[in-house]
C-alpha cells in the first residue's frame, strides 16, 4: 500500500517540514503513480533547492473520496526518470520543474518550456540554453500533423478581443481540429520568485493580482496559509464575510461567463443583460471594500473592513435583485433552441479524460466528477455551512454553462444565509510571525476551481518557496482536448466555456 | 509629525515620497525665515494601487481616500500629487482631435495585465456604459485601429508582440496606458521580468491610473482626450472625501 510512504495533512494545517518523508526517486515515482492510478489527484508538484545543489521535489496528492492530503518528497540530482508517461497529471508540473530549476525529467514525452524564462538555478538549464539570453516566448517545437490536406492555424499572442495574450496552434483537416497546442508564458511576471523571503508589504497585493479576476480566491488561499503558519485563528464574523466575498466573486464571474457564452453564439439578449448584471455583482464587492475586485478585503487575520447593519440590508436587497435578473437573463438563452443546439455536444470532455488529466472546478463538475474543495477539504466558513456541489454529466459547453448557472443559485442562497446570521464580534485578529521550517498546503475553491498555495518556510520563518497552482494550470490541457474533432469555428465558444486565466498560469 | 514616514514605508508600490523636512538640504532652500521648511509628501498616482494601506498607517489621520473618479492625465509628471489633485488630461491638439474626435478605434493589448484592467476596460462595451455612443470602439486588428490601449507592466515576453502591434497601427496613432502596471510597472516595477510600463516601449498620450481604474475613470480619460468633456486645465478635487 503506497499510502504509508506519504505523510497526511489537511487543508491549511501546518506540518514541520522535517515530517515530510524524503524517499528514494524510485519510491517517489511508484507512490505518486500508484496513488493517482488508485484515484488520487496531483494537487501540487514543486522543487526547492538544497545547499548541496540537489533539488528537493515535493508532491502533494489529494487522496480519493475527499480523503486527506498526502505529501512526500525526493532529492533529485540533475536528472530523474519522468513521471508523466505513467501519470499525465504530472505533464505540466514536470515541464515547470525543468524550466525553473534546470533538472531533466528523463523520458518526458513533451519536455519544452512553458513560461519562457531563464533558469532560476544559475549554471543549470534543462535545455542547455545560453544563460545570458532571454528565451523567446513561443519559439519552440509544436506538435504537427502531416499530410497534403492538413493545414495549420496560428493565433496570438495578441488576440482580437479584450483578452490576455497566449498562442494557440491548431492542426486542422478542413474545418476540423485534429489537435490544438497552447503555448503560454507571455504574462510571466515572476511572482513566485518575488514571494521568496516574504511575507512583506508586497505579498498581499501580489496575491490579489496573481490572477486579478480571482483576487478574493488567491488572497484567501494566502491568508489561510499565513494564519496556519502563525497558529492564528480568524474571528467568526470575518470567516463568514470571507465566504460572502468568495461567493460574490464566483457569481460575478459565472454571470459574466454565461453572458459571454451567449455572445459567442450571437444571442445578444442574454449577453447584454449578463454584461450589466455582472457589473451589479462586482459593485457589491465594492460595497464591501471599495474595490469591484475585492482588493483590500481579505487580510491576514480576517477581513480589512466590517459591514454595518445598513450595508447588510443593502447587500441582501441588491443581491436578490441581481439574482432575479440573472435567472431571467439566463432563462432567455435556454428557451432558444438555436442557443442550446450550439452548446450541446460541443467541446465534450469525457469523465475518464477528466479523471486522467485532473481537471478542477466547474470544468470537472460538468464531466460528472463531484470535486469541490468546499466539500472535499472544507476551509473557513465551509467547515460550518455546507454548500451543495453541482454536477452535470455531459462534459460539453452546455454542461459547463449549466453548472455555472446552478452554482450562481447556490452561492446566492449561501450569501443570504450568511448575511442573515452574521456572527457578532471582531473582524481582524492579530497574526504572529510564521513558524520556521514548516510546510502548509492551503486550498480554496475559487470560481475556476481549486486554488493551491503550498508554502515552505526557512529557519527564520521567511518564505523559502511559495508555490501557487491556479486552477487554470490544471485545466488548459482540458481545453486543448475539448477541441479535438471540433470545427475550428467553435474555438471561441469552447474557450469561453473554460474561461481560463493566462496570468494565473504564467504567474 | 515632521519626519514621520509611516505612509511611505507601508506603501507596496513605493508610491509615496517625503520631500524635504528638517534634516534635508532641500528644506533650507529659499527659506528666508531660517526656520526649517516642513516636509512635504508626494504621491505618485502612476504607481498607486489605491490599497488604503497609507491611510490606515497614518498616526495623524492626515490621509483620506477621495471619491473623485477623474484621474487621467496627459503626462507622467501630472500624476505626481502634492497638495493638489492630478492635472487632468486636456484634449488632443486640434488637428489630431479632428481626426479622432468622433471616431476612435482602439486595439487593446494586455502585456502582463492581471485581467482586472482588462475586465474594467472591456466592461465599457456593455450596455451599461456603451462607449460606442461616443464613437469609441475596440477593434480586432491593429490595422483597423487609431491607437493602442495597453494594460500590464509590459512583460519581457510581450515586448516584441507589443512592438509589432504598435508598428502595425497606421500613423498618426495614440497610446493609452491603463492601470498602475502600464503606467509605471506598478507593483511589478522591480521585477526583471517586465519593462516598467508601456512608456518604456512606446510613446504614451494618456495615462489612466488605478489598480484597476474604475470604468468611469477610463471613460472620463477617453472623453477628455477627445475633448468631449473638460476644456481648460482642470485639477481633480483633492479635498473630496468619501468613506
Amino acid at each position: 500500500m503506497s499510502g504509508r510512504r506519504l505523510v497526511h495533512t489537511e487543508n491549511a494545517e501546518v506540518l514541520p517540514v522535517g515530517d515530510v518523508p524524503v524517499v528514494p526517486v524510485v519510491t517517489f515515482r511508484e507512490t505518486v503513480i500508484d496513488s493517482v492510478r488508485d484515484g488520487a489527484r496531483l494537487v501540487a508538484f514543486f522543487g526547492r533547492p538544497q545547499e548541496d545543489r540537489r533539488l528537493l521535489v515535493f508532491a502533494v496528492l489529494a487522496m480519493p473520496d475527499a480523503g486527506p492530503l498526502g505529501v512526500l518528497a525526493m532529492a533529485v540530482d540533475g536528472r530523474y526518470p519522468a513521471l508523466t508517461g505513467a501519470c499525465p497529471q504530472a505533464h505540466l508540473f514536470e515541464r515547470e520543474l525543468a524550466e525553473q530549476w534546470g533538472v531533466v525529467p528523463e523520458g518526458h514525452p513533451w519536455l519544452k518550456p512553458m513560461r519562457f524564462h531563464r533558469s532560476w538555478q544559475p549554471g543549470r538549464d534543462a535545455w542547455g540554453r545560453d544563460p545570458e539570453q532571454d528565451p523567446r516566448p513561443g519559439v519552440t517545437d509544436f506538435y504537427s500533423v502531416e499530410g497534403e490536406e492538413i493545414h495549420e492555424v496560428a493565433v496570438g499572442p495578441v488576440h482580437a478581443g479584450v483578452i490576455e495574450p497566449g498562442h494557440f496552434r491548431f492542426q486542422c483537416h478542413g474545418e476540423v481540429v485534429l489537435h490544438l497546442e497552447i503555448a503560454l508564458g507571455y504574462q510571466h511576471r515572476g511572482i513566485e520568485r518575488a514571494l521568496v523571503g516574504g511575507p512583506d508589504k508586497r505579498t498581499m497585493p501580489f496575491m490579489e493580482t496573481a490572477a486579478g479576476d480571482t483576487s478574493i480566491g488567491h488572497a484567501t488561499a494566502y491568508c489561510q496559509a499565513r494564519e496556519a503558519l502563525a497558529h492564528s485563528t480568524v474571528p467568526p464574523r470575518a470567516m463568514a464575510l470571507r465566504g460572502v466575498a468568495l461567493e460574490l466573486e464566483r457569481i460575478a464571474n459565472h454571470v459574466g461567463d454565461l453572458g459571454a457564452l451567449a455572445g459567442d453564439v450571437g444571442f445578444l439578449p442574454t449577453a447584454s443583460y449578463c454584461g450589466r448584471i455582472r457589473g451589479d455583482v462586482l459593485n457589491l464587492s465594492a460595497l464591501l471594500c471599495g474595490s469591484r475586485f475585492g482588493r483590500g478585503f481579505i487580510r491576514p487575520g480576517g477581513v480589512g473592513y466590517d459591514v454595518t447593519a445598513g450595508m447588510i440590508a443593502e447587500l441582501q436587497d441588491r443581491l436578490a435583485e441581481a439574482a432575479r435578473d440573472a435567472a431571467e437573463a439566463i432563462g432567455l438563452m435556454w428557451d432558444t433552441p438555436s442557443v442550446t443546439e450550439r452548446f450541446e455536444d460541443t467541446g465534450t470532455v469525457s469523465r475518464e479524460t477528466c479523471m486522467e488529466i485532473g481537471l478542477v472546478g466547474p470544468a470537472a463538475r460538468a464531466c460528472g466528477v463531484d470535486r469541490d474543495v468546499r466539500q472535499d477539504a472544507p476551509f473557513g466558513i465551509y467547515r460550518f455551512t455546507h454548500i451543495p456541489t453541482v454536477t452535470w454529466d455531459t462534459g460539453d459547453v452546455f454542461g459547463r454553462a449549466h453548472v455555472r448557472e446552478i452554482e450562481i443559485l447556490r452561492s446566492v442562497a449561501f450569501i443570504q444565509e450568511q448575511l442573515t446570521n452574521l456572527p457578532r464580534g471582531g473582524t481582524l485578529a492579530a497574526v504572529a510571525p510564521p513558524a520556521p521550517e514548516s510546510l502548509v498546503v492551503s486550498l480554496v475553491e475559487g470560481w475556476r476551481g481549486e486554488i493551491c498555495h503550498a508554502v515552505l518556510t526557512d529557519g527564520a520563518g521567511r518564505f523559502a518557496r511559495y508555490k501557487i497552482v491556479d486552477p487554470s494550470f490544471h485545466n488548459w490541457f482540458g481545453l486543448a482536448l475539448a477541441m479535438r474533432g471540433e470545427p475550428i469555428s467553435d474555438f471561441p465558444l469552447c474557450n469561453k466555456s473554460f474561461n481560463l486565466s493566462y496570468c494565473g498560469h504564467d504567474l | 509629525m515632521d519626519g514621520c514616514r509611516a505612509c511611505a514605508e507601508v506603501c507596496p508600490a513605493d508610491a509615496i515620497r517625503i520631500v524635504g523636512g528638517a534634516e534635508s538640504k532641500e528644506s533650507t532652500r529659499g527659506n528666508e525665515g531660517g526656520r526649517p521648511k516642513k516636509s512635504r509628501m508626494q504621491i505618485d498616482l502612476g504607481r498607486c494601487l489605491f490599497c488604503d494601506e497609507c491611510r490606515a498607517a497614518c498616526p495623524a489621520d492626515a490621509l483620506a481616500c477621495g471619491g473623485d473618479y477623474r484621474l487621467a492625465t496627459r503626462t507622467r509628471e501630472d500624476l505626481l500629487l502634492g497638495a493638489e489633485g492630478p492635472r487632468l488630461a486636456v484634449a488632443l491638439e486640434d488637428k489630431t482631435r479632428r481626426l479622432f474626435g468622433r471616431s476612435l478605434k482602439l486595439r487593446v493589448v494586455s502585456a502582463g495585465g492581471c485581467n482586472a484592467c482588462e475586465a474594467d476596460t472591456n466592461v465599457l462595451t456593455t450596455i451599461g456604459w456603451d462607449i460606442g455612443r461616443f464613437g469609441i470602439q475596440y477593434v480586432a486588428a491593429p490595422r483597423h485601429a487609431d491607437g493602442l490601449l495597453i494594460t500590464g507592466p509590459v512583460t519581457t515576453n510581450m515586448r516584441l508582440a507589443l512592438r509589432k502591434t504598435y508598428d502595425a497601427v497606421p500613423s498618426p496613432k495614440l497610446v493609452i496606458a491603463v492601470g498602475a502596471c502600464a503606467i509605471s510597472g506598478g507593483l511589478y516595477r522591480e521585477q526583471p521580468e517586465q519593462m516598467g510600463g508601456a512608456g518604456a516601449e512606446v510613446p504614451v498620450d494618456l495615462y489612466i491610473p488605478g489598480c484597476p481604474p474604475h470604468p468611469l475613470t477610463i471613460l472620463d480619460g477617453f472623453l477628455r482626450l477627445l475633448g468631449r468633456i473638460g476644456g481648460v486645465r482642470e485639477t481633480a478635487g483633492s479635498g473630496s472625501c468619501e468613506p
